[in-house]
């Protein structure tokens, strides 16, 4: 067993954790922070991506004992300070960007290091971002959708309805 | 226009916001206090005897506290199959037992035969590896016809791997059989609607809690119908009375008709928390789900059109062998049968129709429906033989199709399958798809593909299905062990909120938006002061659940009857108060007025009255405002659409790309236009990842290739376009309460064709005389298909 300490959402947090604990399984079963979830085995879905340091990193790929001394966010901790969806969440509510919310959290937390990196992505730019993240509900098109919404373009004028 | 907030609003979902801030429930996410890990051990056959098992080590491993396997099963039920289909001669299906365990034989790659439950999911993980099971491993039964001709069977008991041989309807055979031989031209295409796997991005999981005071049980676990899963584990496997047994579906993170089941898994954590003492929690990695979910299609098929030489419609004859897999999954019987054949005439006049079916078992995966059963195959069929009839007869694809469209004013319509459309105006489907292609333009945009060395199809297609199930006293007919209603009940509290119980689940859906909605435009109040409870046998009446686009047809009128029981009950209250009589009251937005005067009461005041009763009829009127319904459907709804796409390929490589993707839907009326829009996106893409991405493959030993996220293609957001999605003015559904038709699937039934027809289109249109391609469609197939040709 290792001793890890981390940040995360902003708060200090320790732990014992196994050699083979991964990221996904210490916020979840540690800290009971299951807005993370696993929906593959392969880090190929996208449904535990969180910021590690700023950057996006999917959970699942690696341990725990990693992050020791690691600022670490997660989707608990992206709401506004007041409690109000932030300007990305609001969004994929307004666009319908989610139906059954499992894969949401990972799409949320990788729009978010899209904008930080290019804060106007083309549509093109923001599928081939999601590229690691599944989702078998929408189709994507709300999420992207709602991806463009969140930079501040117009989107009012994507497909017809 | 839509009241605000009401029926036709596109009110945006109350349930995103646990979802979006990581407070949604899942069942993977439910710790419970005390609770241990199940781990399943998995065969690595296909098809193996077993000749036994040692758990003798892993049960001297640390943290475990009992290791399960087949025999200690053997005393109990088995899984079965919900619906009874006879074959042709008359002799009913050959039903196997599905153990909760594999029992003697492991019969696929995943079948389960053992579990370990331990303090943890690694102790658990660690002591299944310590598990030694001797199994002789018998040839795979893989192929359907290989299975059908071979002696080597599946299920011993049984003696052959034929499930039955249906055929639909065996009346019609003769005359369809005369009409084929005589017509002058008859095109004939096999194809192979190929094996997918759900892929719902939740995980299946379960935990079981066994309360010894009370001799009871509770179920957490990934369903689509609470109820239903109850229903089968108390009555056929494990007999644990309904009274004593709570199954609670929480959030849920996706179905697609995977969840619908019934899975050995759920049984196992019952007992397993019974023979422990503490509660147990089972939670599915993807390769298990890959493994042991059931799949979906896997139909090969032969269909023959036969016209006249100007293109009218004279028979469509199919014989398809479909693949049931390893054992009978709870509709693996119905999907390929009353889902399928039945919708063989399309949207078509067509005055003969004949469908003959063998089900095989297989040593493979359970095969069942998954978004769209049934009708996908049938429309793939249908409509990809038909675009291959026009390039023979050199008409236009929607010129033939048109020529035997049912017409609006044919409706109500009984087609040469049996099925009675209530409603549809096809060609307004095909009038409306035209009009956003805008074929000209297509012309235009083909040009400029082909100045960037690329090819560019168009492919169209018309779809008609069956949903929302019913009526039961049918479907017992025709051989469905359950009955096809569903259930409500709107509980009106006393300071005039409501919590409405209902049988549907919501797994991605919106029914906690959607159906707040319906309650509160007829009640004249604000849908926030209307909540939806679903998912838990002990709050909510029997229902169904949600599956086959039934939630708003069927359950959504349940609601709807239950609504307006509230209302004539409030209707005397009110009349009590305004001391008149109730044929004198009127109710609108939320008022209860005496007619032509200014007396009312409001909504709020007549609930609190009821509650409150004082100076109240009680001799004549219960106390209480709070009542139920069950709604049994009178018929199928029958949603139907027109879609077009276009692909560009690369005749380098043979990659195809969706440039633009156009769906037109009817689906009667629309509560709210956003939710529908998103079902739509979700089916076509996925019918799109059938088209060109996905394939679920077994070598010729059971091994499942396809078995991560490495090897089955998912639809990638950079594989598609934004979609053009139209879904007003429909044909409202002429028997249930709400006009309403199922919009779950659509999306998936009718876009697999569309692809197909454009890719074939795109390559005669570069001069490749490729007239079928099997799905996917992927660059391998589609550069060998224009190379061969």
């Amino acid at each position: 067993m290792a001793s890890v300490t981390m940040t995360v959402n902003g708060k200090s947090v320790s732990g014992e954790v196994e050699g083979r604990t991964l990221m996904s399984d210490f916020l979840r079963n540690d800290l009971r922070l299951t807005g993370t979830h696993v929906g593959c085995d392969t880090s190929q879905c996208g449904a535990c991506v969180i910021h590690v340091n700023g950057e996006a990193v999917k959970a699942c790929t690696m341990f725990a004992v990693e992050a020791d001394g690691a600022d670490v966010a997660t989707i608990e901790g992206q709401a506004n300070a007041d409690g109000s969806l932030n300007v990305i969440q609001q969004a994929f509510q307004d666009h319908h960007g989610l139906q059954c919310g499992f894969c949401t959290p990972g799409m949320v937390m990788s729009a978010a290091a899209l904008l930080k990196e290019n804060p106007t992505p083309t549509e093109r730019e923001v599928r081939e971002y999601l590229e690691g993240n599944i989702c078998r509900c929408t189709g994507y098109h709300n999420i992207v959708k709602a991806i463009m919404a969140a930079s501040g373009q117009d989107v009012s004028a994507i497909a017809a309805e | 226009m839509p009241k605000d907030g009401g029926i036709g609003a596109s009110t945006t979902r109350r349930e995103d916001v646990r979802f979006l801030t990581g407070k949604g429930k899942y069942t993977a996410d439910i710790n419970v206090f005390g609770q241990a890990a199940a781990i399943f051990v998995r065969s690595t056959v296909a098809n193996g005897v077993i000749k036994s098992i040692d758990t003798s080590a892993a049960e001297s491993m640390p943290g475990v506290l009992a290791v399960f396997t087949g025999e200690d099963f053997v005393d109990v039920g088995g899984n079965p199959a919900g619906w009874l289909i006879n074959s042709r001669d008359g002799e009913p299906m050959k039903e196997p037992k599905r153990p909760v365990l594999a029992h003697g034989k492991v019969r696929h790659v995943g079948d389960a035969y053992a579990a370990v439950i331990a303090e943890t999911e690694q102790q658990a993980r660690d002591a299944a590896e310590e598990i030694i099971a001797d199994i002789e491993e018998l040839p795979a039964i893989i192929n359907m016809a290989d299975a059908l001709a071979g002696d080597n069977v599946v299920h011993d008991e049984i003696g052959t791997n034929q499930c039955f041989d249906w055929g639909w309807i065996e009346d019609n055979r003769a005359a369809t059989d005369e009409a084929i031989r005589n017509a002058p031209h008859v095109t004939t295409l096999e194809l192979v609607n190929n094996r997918l796997v759900p892929n719902a991005m939740e995980p299946r999981a379960s935990i079981g809690t066994y309360d010894a005071a009370g001799d009871s049980y509770l179920l957490q676990t990934t369903s689509q119908n609470p109820h239903l899963t109850r229903l089968l584990i108390s009555a056929f496997v494990l007999g644990i009375p309904e009274n004593k047994l709570t199954v609670i579906a929480p959030d849920v993170g996706g179905g697609f008709g995977s969840k619908i089941y019934h899975y050995g898994e759920e049984a196992l954590v019952l007992a397993a928390s019974k023979k422990v003492g503490r509660p147990v929690k089972w939670v599915a990695d993807r390769t298990e789900s890959f493994l042991s979910d059931a799949h979906g299609r896997d139909h090969v098929t032969k269909i023959e059109l036969a016209c006249e030489k100007d293109g009218t419609f004279i028979a469509f004859r199919t014989t398809t062998l479909a693949n049931v897999g390893a054992y009978l999954s709870n509709f693996s019987t119905a999907t390929p049968t009353f889902l399928h054949g039945t919708l063989m005439a399309g949207n078509y006049t067509v005055p003969n129709v004949y469908v003959n079916l063998k089900a095989v078992f297989t040593n493979t995966a359970p095969v069942d429906a998954y978004r769209g059963a049934g009708r996908p195959e049938a429309t793939y069929s249908i409509e990809r033989v038909i675009d291959m009839a026009a390039r023979e007869l050199g008409m236009d694809p929607v010129e033939l199709r048109r020529k035997n469209f049912i017409k609006r004013d044919q409706f109500p319509f009984t087609s040469a399958a049996g099925l009675e459309y209530d409603s549809g105006d096809y060609d307004a489907l095909m009038d409306k798809m035209e009009a956003i292609v805008d074929r000209k333009a297509f012309e235009e945009r083909r040009k400029a593909s082909e100045a960037k060395g690329k090819l560019r199809g168009l492919g169209i297609n018309a779809y008609v299905e069956a949903c929302g199930i019913a009526p039961s006293n049918l479907v017992g007919v025709l051989g469905s062990r359950v009955g096809l209603y569903d259930a409500a009940t709107v509980r009106v509290n006393a300071t005039g909120n409501l919590s409405v119980m209902v049988g549907a689940h919501s797994h991605g859906q919106g029914h906690e938006t959607v159906f707040p909605q319906i309650v509160a435009d007829m009640l004249g109040i604000d849908p926030a002061s209307v909540d939806i409870v679903h998912g838990d046998t002990s709050k909510i009446p029997f229902g169904m659940g949600t599956y086959g686009s039934r939630s708003l047809a069927v359950c959504g009128s349940a609601m709807v009857r239950a609504t307006e029981k509230i209302i004539a009950k409030a209707k005397k209250i009110a009349a009590h108060m305004l001391e008149a009589s109730a044929d004198d009251v009127d109710f609108a937005e939320g008022q209860f007025t005496v007619k032509g005067t200014d007396k009312s009461v409001s909504f709020g005041e007549v609930a609190l009255k009821a509650y409150i009763p004082h100076n109240y009829p009680l001799e004549d009127i219960e106390p209480g405002l709070e009542e139920t319904a069950f709604y049994d459907p009178a018929n199928f709804t029958y949603p139907s659409g027109a879609y077009a796409c276009e692909v560009e390929v690369d005749p380098e490589t043979g990659k195809v790309t969706i440039e633009r993707f156009t769906a037109c839907d009817d689906f009667g009326n629309v509560m709210n236009p956003m939710i529908v829009s998103g079902q739509v996106h979700g089916g076509v893409v996925q019918g799109i990842g059938q088209a060109l991405l996905e394939n679920t493959t077994y070598d010729e030993n059971g091994q499942l290739l396809s078995a991560s996220y490495m090897d089955y293609v998912m639809p990638r957001a950079d594989d598609l376009p934004f979609i053009a999605v139209s879904h007003d003015g429909g044909t409202p559904c002429t028997h249930n309460p709400l006009g309403a038709k199922g919009c779950g699937e659509g999306g998936a039934i009718g876009s697999p064709p569309t692809v197909v027809n454009a890719v074939i289109d795109a390559l005669q249109s570069g001069g490749k005389n490729v007239t079928h391609i099997d799905m996917p469609l992927t660059p391998a197939r589609v550069w060998a298909a224009m190379n061969n040709a």
